[in-house]
């Protein structure tokens, strides 16, 4: 009964993803395209919550769909008129993406399909965070404190850089 | 837990894709930026599956999406930073015309 739920729950996020994801580049209009986006990170967060990775789907909900989605809004209402319709790419270009697009699904879904993933029966269930925790914060192996504090010092260049680059001279 | 692994591969697939055809297609910068999102996170979805699928007892995959979240995160800012700066110098954010920068 319970794999049933999934499954329809699995499909209803393929399905949200799949549509959302392509209406998100061929909508005219720019603020419903980030809007599009917003529903295809709900989506992947879905996805996340269900390979049990909880967390993983928590900071994909606080970081993209919170923080991102949010930048993306206001820089789009301070750079153009609302309902605007952008302008069509040109003919060759929406062509030649549109070959690129599908012979690269289409080679790369190939790819997957054929080759034979040993995949392992899933045991355990939810990661918890204190584990998560542990191996932010270790300098064992497989921990992994020196990435951590390299992304700190990025996102301190990152606010230094944001308002170096966006203040009035 | 019993969905394939293959089918959240494809979806991801068919994700980073149209996160391809938009890059290609769009003018407008900010377009262009949120194809580059897509693409990331087709690309995050991928390692988290890896992990829960090949590799359960590991967390490599998870940890690895962690990081890529945080970076994309940064490097978003910074970009809509300085795209906002170019609309107040040209009045425009259309990759073509980005050239009349260097006059």
């Amino acid at each position: 009964m319970e794999s049933i739920a999934q499954q329809v729950i699995f499909y209803l996020l393929a399905i949200v993803i799949v549509i959302c994801s392509v209406l998100t580049v061929t909508t005219r209009r720019i603020l419903r395209a980030a809007t599009y986006l917003l529903f295809v990170l709900f989506a992947t967060a879905g996805i996340y919550f269900m390979l049990d990775y909880t967390f993983l789907g928590a900071v994909q909900l606080a970081v993209y769909a919170g923080g991102i989605l949010v930048l993306f809004v206001f820089s789009i209402l301070l750079t153009s008129h609302p309902g605007e319709r952008t302008p069509q790419a040109s003919i060759v270009k929406r062509i030649l993406g549109l070959i690129l697009a599908i012979a690269g699904t289409a080679i790369c879904t190939y790819a997957l399909i054929t080759y034979p993933f040993e995949t392992i029966p899933l045991t355990g269930g939810e990661l918890d965070v204190k584990a998560i925790g542990h191996a932010l914060i270790g300098m064992e192996k497989f921990q992994y404190l020196l990435p951590f504090e390299a992304i700190s010092v990025l996102l301190l260049a990152c606010i230094i850089g944001g308002i170096m680059i966006a203040r009035k001279r | 837990m019993e969905t394939p692994m293959i089918y959240y591969i494809i979806i991801s697939t068919i994700m980073f894709f149209a996160g391809v055809y938009g890059f290609i297609t769009r003018k407008n910068m900010l377009m262009m930026l949120i194809s580059i999102e897509l693409m990331l996170n087709a690309v995050d979805i991928n390692f988290a599956v890896f992990n829960r699928y090949l590799y359960p007892d590991a967390m490599e995959g998870m940890i690895f999406t962690l990081f890529a979240i945080g970076i994309a995160a940064a490097e978003t800012a910074i970009a809509i930073a300085i795209i906002i700066n170019i609309f107040r110098h040209i009045r425009n954010i259309d990759a073509e015309n980005l050239d009349d920068m260097k006059y």
